[in-house]
């Protein structure tokens, strides 16, 4: 690990002068602590770095892959958190809801891999992630993460679909969402029963959830993420 | 969306684009202040309707029939949960969090069947009233309005069967800005579903269990709601291979069961197979 460290003392001294490049590009960034972490595929032993995020990633949504880039990242968000939680619930999870947190967990897995799989050459690297924000020993800590993952999730996919080309992905991708939908009510309701569509979430005059363009998404979700997270062609 | 870029552009070949939309400047001014403080969600709807002021144009004649298709289907819903909470004297839905959830859904039904009939205009096709349905399903849910525990199973049946059909007409929607509102649609009946399996799960009491999403049956069938003859509902739910990827076990992940492949990817549900379970529920006569 002292290594790993060492390592990412060095990165982030380049990662800023990668940035300020990066700006003149006048990329859209969306940066977690503002450092570019990065996946340290062969965790501490070889002298040789393996980097795959030192730039940030970039979501560039000219095409389908930029859309299905965009769901992978969120989806190894979602799947990293639950990972997490599943690994070390906290005290106060009875054990349906750890069952049922084991299952969410394993979903956001399938997700994730159908993702990159799916995109194969083109996917993005491993996201480093910052859940410094989340208490892991307390429930309705984790219950509040989880509801703002999924609420996020579900107005994410709304917000995307359009820009899908590809009907075969948008297919993928409206299978998807019912779930996270499930899982989002499912969260509601255990942190307050009755509350599966209530709004904000669900605006009562017609009916309709979230629907969010992917700055917003990313601007959410950014206090979670560490790699940076370059935007173009939105 | 930048509406106003939009409306600028058409501007370019249209220079009298604002007084098409309204002849009172001032009027599109306010359009613009509210289009601030409505969420994303209701622009397309709107917007659409605007556009079809100025122009007299409608939609593509496969979207209103994919529109006339799910108001069908909100029809239906809202009937099935309006009539168990105002005229079903013999149907006993527990006070407090059960009646509220049920009146909830039932209130975003309504919503959507007025979005949807705005949306449609006078394309809309005709209302469906309750006296054109049969909640029994000619007998087959003889006492939907009298056993709470059969009229969840039937709840549970037209959530997940609503999140199907609206997954089925995604394609038909492709880049249309009104793929947004359906898809709006669509998660608020998946969370429908969710709870709906949760509240099944409670009456249970411990004898079943439902989850909150579509997973399989417990003898390994698609069907996983425990009532055989909601089986076309859940046809097909069970598949594990998604755009040419197999997802059980994908990438050496064991947890990822074929159980976990079947719940991850909800299936959609193409329209004759969804007319077929929505006329189960309508009356000889005024069946789709």
């Amino acid at each position: 690990m002292e290594s790993l460290n060492e390592n990412q003392d060095v990165l982030q001294k380049e990662s800023n002068i990668l940035d300020a490049k990066l700006e003149r590009r006048s990329f859209l960034q969306y940066a977690g602590a503002g450092a570019a972490i990065v996946a340290l595929t062969a965790a501490g032993c070889k002298k040789d770095r393996v980097v795959n995020t030192d730039f940030g990633v970039t979501l560039d949504f000219k095409d389908d892959f930029g859309v299905l880039n965009y769901a992978y990242a969120l989806e190894q968000l979602e799947a990293a958190f639950y990972i997490q939680v599943a690994a070390a619930p906290p005290s106060g999870f009875s054990a349906a809801e750890k069952q049922y947190f084991q299952d969410i967990q394993f979903h956001e897995i399938a997700h994730r891999e159908f993702f990159k799989n799916a995109l194969g050459t083109a996917a993005i690297g491993n996201l480093s992630v910052d859940f410094s924000s989340i208490n892991f020993t307390d429930r309705s800590s984790v219950l509040n993460a989880a509801m703002a993952f999924e609420d996020l999730g579900v107005g994410a996919y709304n917000g995307a679909g359009v820009r899908l080309k590809n009907t075969t992905y948008l297919l993928a991708a409206g299978k998807i969402v019912s779930v996270e939908a499930r899982h989002a009510a499912y969260v509601r309701d255990l942190i307050s029963n009755g509350t599966f569509a209530t709004a904000p979430q669900v605006t009562a005059s017609n009916g309709l959830d979230m629907a969010l363009t992917p700055d917003v998404v990313l601007g959410a979700a950014g206090k979670y993420i560490k790699t940076k997270i370059n935007v173009i062609n939105l | 969306m930048n509406i106003v870029n939009i409306l600028e552009e058409i501007e370019k070949v249209d220079g009298e684009i604002y007084e098409r939309l309204n002849p009172r400047r001032a009027a599109m001014k306010e359009f613009f202040n509210m289009g601030k403080k409505i969420t994303l969600a209701a622009m397309p709807l709107a917007l659409g309707s605007v556009f079809q002021k100025a122009y007299g144009q409608s939609t593509p004649a496969a979207v209103t029939d994919v529109l006339n298709f799910a108001l069908a289907l909100e029809y239906l819903e809202y009937h099935f949960y309006n009539h168990a909470l105002v005229a079903a004297p013999t149907l006993t839905i527990p006070a407090g969090a059960a009646t509220a959830a049920i009146t909830l859904i039932r209130d975003h039904e309504n919503a959507h069947v007025n979005l949807l009939k705005g949306a449609l205009g006078a394309a809309a096709r005709p209302e469906i009233t309750y006296a054109m349905t049969d909640f029994t399903a000619g007998g087959t849910f003889a006492d939907v309005y009298s056993n709470y525990g059969t009229f969840l199973a039937v709840a549970q049946g037209f959530e997940d069967t609503g999140v199907r059909a609206y997954k089925g007409q995604a394609g038909v929607l492709a880049g249309n800005a009104v793929l947004t509102t359906a898809l709006q649609i669509h998660s608020v009946e998946a969370r429908h579903a969710s709870h709906i399996r949760q509240m099944r799960t409670a009456l249970a009491g411990g004898a079943a269990i439902y989850k909150p999403w579509v997973s399989l049956g417990a003898a390994g069938q698609a069907n996983d709601s425990g009532v055989p003859q909601v089986d076309a509902v859940y046809a097909g739910e069970d598949l594990t291979t998604q755009a040419g990827v197999n997802i059980t076990g994908i990438n050496g992940n064991a947890g990822v069961t074929k159980a976990v492949a079947v719940e991850s990817f909800d299936e959609p549900l193409d329209k004759a197979s969804v007319v077929v379970i929505a006329n189960l529920f309508l009356k000889t006569g005024f069946k789709l």
